[in-house]
Order: structure tokens, then sequence, then C-alpha cells
């Protein structure tokens, strides 16, 4: 005999909506890029030559930097670079 | 009796009551429309006309019967009138029928129905009930084993977890006066929802037992507060992670451990409160070590870390109140930690003794060179708090002293100093650092009453408004 069992399912239950990636723009040219710290060690010094390269080329940039590296991003400096910006590069880890 | 009363009776057999009563029914299904429910055995009471088999004890809790014999008079299928046990003058006022039992006692107590056993009211209210919870149900055969179908489905920290079934969630949701559907807040990373209901799951996988859920909610709004810092402790490559420290009361009352091992494994309440944590975490805020938790090496810690601290010193301010909880009452308190530090100190019998010595190991959590960044709790023994007692130094006086004596020079900490790239800035040369920021020095009595050793609990490096503060949260019901 085959009992059947019930378990609760300790999840969120989320159902996670799946977005296709926005394609990369074909040229930089007349956009502005965003140079985002988020505050790992040497994060900065990463960017700043990166903006320097950027620069060279004649591409627009903008420097923004995450209060700390420990928590999420404010709403409000993610709109920021959303508003301000074309792409976003972030220096993730040092 | 008139048209549309009858009388029911709910017996079993092993209850020497009831069988006392059987010919009390025989008397009553002389003169009125009787049904008798029979809970352990079909064929008991023999002899007897239209005895039900209740058996599935659905009849008993459809009843709400908690005792046997139970005798109710029902109109047009309401209840009217109810006896438990025996009792003759009630029996008649119920049955309406006088002269009942003559040769019986006056009265005899009944014995406990089979629907109130022990863990049977759950059972029977998730059969036949409407029971509260709104998980979703993942349905299974035997001989699948549930704890494998846990496992298979990623719902175990990697030991396994008690299976939760909709009984066993039902009985942990008693341990709380909350509505299940009450929102505790978002865990992270992915900020699932978390209602008192996936507490309680999750505290049930973890193996608590109900009363141990009070505890537990306050462990979870204690962890989702903005200034825990719940996410970057997860995610970060350091050995940290939750630290969970109970006062008050509910420590006694749930058998936690604040004595010998107290840091260590044997303790129920102990190892599932700090494990019901890291399993919410990992199952409604989608933690897990290798996708967003990226411990370079981890912790034992993060199955659980959790222990009350020693109130039996009057004199002791213990941590909650030194927090702000007022004498008397419960809280949690959380911190960051993962690795223990032992201080062995047997020869210091003054304090200015301890203190230098916990101080020199106070100096090397993180990084002997490292200050101002990791939080830690010293965690004080008996014996070595008894030298403090001998001194009366109170809680304030040991922290400062201890924060007095970890101060170093600046020149033995920035790069390159010992031969040591590892280090802080050159500008602190000509100026001296104590090894914590402010308030970063938590202190707690625990342990054994042998031994003169104390434990300082390292806690993560981000600290303050970049990182982590210490979160107390008061425990309700």
């Amino acid at each position: 005999m085959r009992e059947r069992f019930t378990l609760l399912d300790p999840t969120a239950e989320r159902e996670p909506v799946k977005r296709a990636r926005r394609a990369p723009p074909e040229s930089l040219d007349g956009r502005t890029v965003a140079l985002l710290d988020i505050g790992k060690a040497r994060g900065d010094v990463f960017l700043a030559q990166l903006g320097v390269r950027l620069a060279e080329h004649g591409v627009s940039v903008r420097h923004y930097a995450k209060p700390t590296n420990t928590k999420v991003a404010p709403a409000t400096l993610a709109q920021s670079i959303a508003t301000e910006c074309d792409l976003v590069v972030e220096a993730l880890s040092d | 009796m008139t048209p549309g009363e009858t009388l029911v009776v709910v017996l079993k057999r092993d209850c020497p009551t009831c069988q006392l009563v059987v010919p009390v029914c025989a008397q009553l299904a002389e003169s009125a429309a009787l049904s008798v429910y029979t809970q352990d055995d079909p064929a008991f009471p023999e002899g007897l006309p239209g005895v039900l088999d209740d058996g599935t004890l659905e009849a008993s809790w459809r009843l709400r019967v908690e005792t046997v014999p139970t005798l109710l008079r029902l109109e047009d299928g309401r209840e009217a009138a109810r006896a438990e046990g025996w009792h003759r003058g009630e029996w008649e006022t119920v049955s309406g029928v006088r002269g009942l039992g003559p040769a019986l006692p006056p009265e005899q107590p009944g014995c406990g129905s089979m629907s109130v056993d022990p863990g049977m009211a759950e059972v029977l209210e998730v059969r036949y009930g409407d029971p509260p919870m709104r998980s979703r149900h993942i349905e299974a055969l035997e001989p699948d084993d549930p704890i494998e179908i846990c496992y298979q489905r990623g719902w175990s920290d990697g030991l396994p977890v008690v299976p939760p079934t909709p009984e066993r969630v039902l009985r942990m949701l008693r341990g709380t006066t909350r509505d299940p559907h009450e929102v505790i807040g978002q865990v992270p990373p992915d900020l699932g929802q978390c209602t008192v209901e996936k507490v309680a799951v999750n505290a049930v996988l973890a193996g608590c037992r109900p009363e141990y859920l009070p505890v537990v909610l306050a462990v979870v709004e204690a962890a989702l507060a903005p200034a825990f810092c719940m996410h970057g402790l997860l995610c970060t490559t350091h050995f940290a992670s939750p630290v969970i420290i109970v006062n008050g009361p509910i420590a006694k009352r749930i058998g936690m451990n604040s004595g010998v091992n107290a840091l260590g494994q044997g303790n129920r309440a102990n190892a599932t409160i700090g494990r019901a944590l890291q399993l919410l975490v990992r199952n409604v805020g989608g933690g897990i070590p290798g996708g967003i938790d990226r411990a370079t090496l981890g912790t034992p810690a993060k199955y659980t870390l959790c222990f009350a601290e020693d109130e039996s010193d009057a004199d002791w301010q213990p941590l909650a109140q030194a927090r702000g909880v007022p004498a008397g009452r419960s809280a949690v308190t959380l911190v960051s930690g993962g690795e223990i530090v032992g201080c062995f100190d047997q020869r210091s019998r003054e304090a200015p003794s301890l203190t230098a010595s916990l101080a020199a190991t106070l100096n090397v959590a993180g990084h002997p060179k490292k200050v101002r960044a990791h939080d830690a709790v010293l965690v004080l023994s008996p014996e070595h708090y008894r030298v403090y007692q001998q001194a009366s130094w109170d809680r304030a006086r040991i922290v400062e002293e201890l924060q007095r004596a970890t101060e170093r020079d600046g020149a033995e900490l920035v790069c390159g100093a010992g031969g040591i790239a590892e280090g802080m800035p050159e500008s602190l040369i000509g100026t001296r650092h104590p090894k914590f920021r402010d308030g970063g020095l938590q202190l707690v009595r625990a342990g054994g009453q042998a031994g003169l050793m104390s434990a300082i609990i390292v806690g993560w490096a981000a600290t303050g408004e970049r990182g982590i503060e210490p979160v107390t949260q008061e425990i309700g019901t």
C-alpha cells in the first residue's frame, strides 16, 4: 500500500520573470557611459583608468559611487544613472 | 425527547468509565434516538444496536469531544447539551431520561478522548478541518523518503531536515499568537516575502519545537532590520554569519544552554533556533552557498550559532538590558560572527592582568594590524568573570578597560610594519588606536563553571554605516 504524504513548500514560491538581455549598442557614439564604483578595493583605480581611455575615444563618461559595497545601491542612485546615462560599467570586485 | 432531538455517546473500550456506562447506553437506546461512537474497537460495546465505528476519530473531532464517555443532546443536528465522564444527574438532565444506571456510583470521571491525544488535534484538523496554511503542497507517495525529497528540492543545509508536513507546521504555528499570514519582511537576497507561516515551515525543517517559534520570529525580525545588513552579510567572502544571543526568562523556559559547552552542540533549542534562520535565508531568501553566498571558506557557524547568556549573577547586567530592554523581558541580540578565538589564561587573578591578556587575544581578531574594522563578542566564562567580580568591575568598566588595553601605536599597524604588507593607512603613524570602534565590542557571560578561558567571536569587518550594527529585538508571543 502506497500512502500519499504532503510537504509544505518552505520557499517564497517565487516565479521570477525571465527577461532577455538587452542587445549591446553598435557604437558608443553620442552615448554617455556611467562608471559605477561599488566600493570594492581599487575599483576606483580601474574605473578612473577606463574613464580616461573612453574619453580618449570621445565617449562621454559620468562617475558614480555606492555608499558602501555591503548594501544594495540606493534607488535614487539607480534612477540617476538610468536618467543620465545609456550604459553602465561596474567594478565588481578587487 | 422531541422530534429532531437525538442523543450521541462517544466511548472507547480502553476506558473503565466507558465500560461502566454500557448499561446506561442500553437504557437510553430504549427511550431515545441514540448513536454510539466507539473510538478504539468497533465491537465495543457488545450487544448495543447502532454502534458506529469512529476509528478515524472524525466524529469525535467534529463533536469536539475531549473526554470519554461524552453524552451529547443534538437538536436538529446542533449541540444543545453535553455531559462528560459519568455523572448521573448530568446524564439525566442532558438525556431527559430518569433513573439512569441505578446500580452505578453517582459519578466517576472519564478518560481522555483519543481525538485529543498528543499531536492528534493537528492531524485531525488537517484531515477534516480548514487549517490556515497557504504554502504550496508538495505531494509524494511512499516509499519515497520525505527527507530525501527535502534534499532533492534543495531545502537542506546539508544535514537532514524534519519534513514539513502540514500537521507539523500547524503544530508549530500553535507556538505563537501571531496570524500565520502576517508578513514579517522580505528576506535577502531575493527579497522573498516572509510570513509567520514561512518562518514556521522553516522552523519545522530546522527541528524546532513550537515553543521556540516566538524566539525564531524575533530572530528573523532582527535579521531583516536594515541595520543588520543581512544581504551583505550573506554575500561576503568573509567568515561572518549571524550569531544569536538570547536573554531573559524565555531562555530557561525553553531549556536553552548558557552553561557547559554553550557554544557547542547538544542543546536542541540552541541548535535549531540558529539553524531556522539559516534555512529561512536559504529557502525564502534564496541565499545559497556558491550562489549569492560567496564565503571564501565559510564557518561552521553557518549551520547555527545561538546561545543564551548566563544571567545567574544578579549583579551582572545582561546584554539585552545593556542594550535597552527592560529587566524581566526576553530578547534576542544578533551580531555577526563565525570565527571563535579562545583565550586561555590560567594564571591571571587580578583584573588588570586578565584585561591585558584578553586584550592581546582580542587584537588578533580579523588581522592583528586591523583596528576599528571587525566587531567582536567576548564570551566571559564563569572563572574569568570571577576575577572581574572580585575587582567589582561591571560591564561598562570591563569594556572600557579592554578598549584601553588594546590601544597600540599607529606605527605598529600601518602597511609594511613588521614586514607585513597588510595593515592600516600611513596616516595612522603618530596616533594610538583601540582595536574596536565605539560599540564594536559586546560582552556576554556563558560557559561551564570549570575553565579559566574565554571565547572571542570575531565579527564581520564591515561595520556601522558601511555594514552591520548589532540588533536587539524583544521576543513576543
